[in-house]
């Protein structure tokens, strides 16, 4: 049996430097859960720190926590992964890691912090998480494929780090899985404007960088659970599984 | 002005389609994000990009363009090169930044008029 479930598959946590300090892991479910949101993918900007203390923060809450990460390419796009496992993104994590260079300034971009499920701070990432790691579109879409998750091109209607802005047009040999609408724009003017795009599917969410935009801009999809492999065949249109426009 | 002269004059390295060379350039544009230059360049420019993705090639085809130059000695990806040599888009680089190779283009086209 399948019903549909509430999703915002991209949200930050405070561990992005753009992210609100008050996006620590248990604030970001309770918001969640009082939102009634079935399920948030976590993705943080080149880093996947917090995701394991969110999912411990979940525990319990009924709210489905996917593993996932924003990275931005070489050509500046943004790009969301998504997982079925730590593990995987993990994987991912490291070949970000090895490719991204710099470190940050707090004062120049925020603080990059690490917190676990019950509030403590655990720690400070200094990399650059801001910055572009040196991976090209084609190949990073290739690793989040061969890890086993879904590359979803993130925001493309936003005039910066989206590919429509850095590539003028989504280019055909690179195998999305998806494509995500930013909340400015509803399905229906995002479909009448792409009409190239017609294939993808579509998904939209609110990018969330505060508590109060959690709730906001959510999809629906009809799934028989919610989990990974369920929200694949969303993707892929498969088995009655979709996402709702 | 040609492309060899460019070349010639700037010292650029071309990567594909040498017989080309003798396209004229009637302007040029600089720019990276590659929706504003689909909107804002214009038939004949040379462009002056930084970027070097496959779709570089795409939008000089759509927008007529002399030809690209690649700024900072970035090397563009062996897919880009092919694809230019397919369309007919030559391909040069410089090893200087933007800013300096724009302003020597402006200089040199100016010059010649």
């Amino acid at each position: 049996m399948t019903r549909l479930y509430t999703c915002n598959l991209h949200v930050h946590t405070c561990l992005s430097p753009c992210g609100d300090l008050d996006m620590h892991p248990s604030a970001v479910v309770e918001e969640a859960v009082l939102q009634h949101l079935d399920i948030i993918a976590v993705c943080d900007h080149n880093t996947s720190g917090n995701v394991r203390y969110v999912q411990k923060a979940a525990e319990g809450s009924g709210l489905t926590v996917i593993p996932g990460m924003e990275v931005t390419t070489r050509e500046e796009v943004h790009v969301i992964a998504l997982f079925e496992s730590v593990e995987q993104l993990e994987s991912l994590q490291e070949i970000v890691y090895e490719h991204l260079s710099g470190l940050n300034d707090e004062k120049a971009f925020g603080m990059q912090v690490l917190v676990n499920e019950i509030g403590e701070v655990e720690g400070f990432n200094e990399r650059l998480l801001i910055g572009a790691t040196d991976i090209s579109l084609e190949t990073l879409v290739e690793k989040v494929h061969e890890s086993g998750g879904l590359a979803v091109a993130a925001h493309i209607d936003r005039p910066s780090f989206s590919v429509l802005s850095q590539l003028g047009f989504v280019p055909g040999h690179v195998p999305f899985d998806a494509l995500e609408i930013s909340a400015r724009l509803p399905f229906d003017q995002a479909r009448s404007r792409f009409p190239e795009l017609a294939g993808y599917t579509f998904i939209t969410s609110s990018d969330a960088h505060f508590v109060h935009d959690i709730g906001k801009t959510c999809i629906r999809m009809n799934l028989e659970e919610p989990s990974f492999p369920e929200i694949r065949l969303a993707f892929e249109k498969k088995k009655g599984r979709y996402v709702l426009e | 002005m040609t492309l060899q002269t460019l070349i010639d004059e700037l010292g650029l390295k071309c990567k594909c389609c040498w017989e080309k060379l003798g396209n004229e350039i009637e302007g040029g544009y600089a720019g990276d994000l590659l929706s504003d230059v689909m909107g804002n360049s214009k038939k004949g420019d040379i462009w002056v990009t930084r970027q070097v993705h496959l779709n570089i090639v795409a939008v000089a085809s759509l927008k007529e363009h002399a030809g690209i130059v690649i700024v900072q000695g970035a090397s563009p990806d062996k897919d880009t090169i092919e694809k230019a040599q397919k369309e007919g888009i030559p391909i040069m680089v410089s090893d200087l930044p933007e800013f300096e190779l724009v302003g020597k283009i402006y200089h040199l086209m100016h010059h010649a008029q």
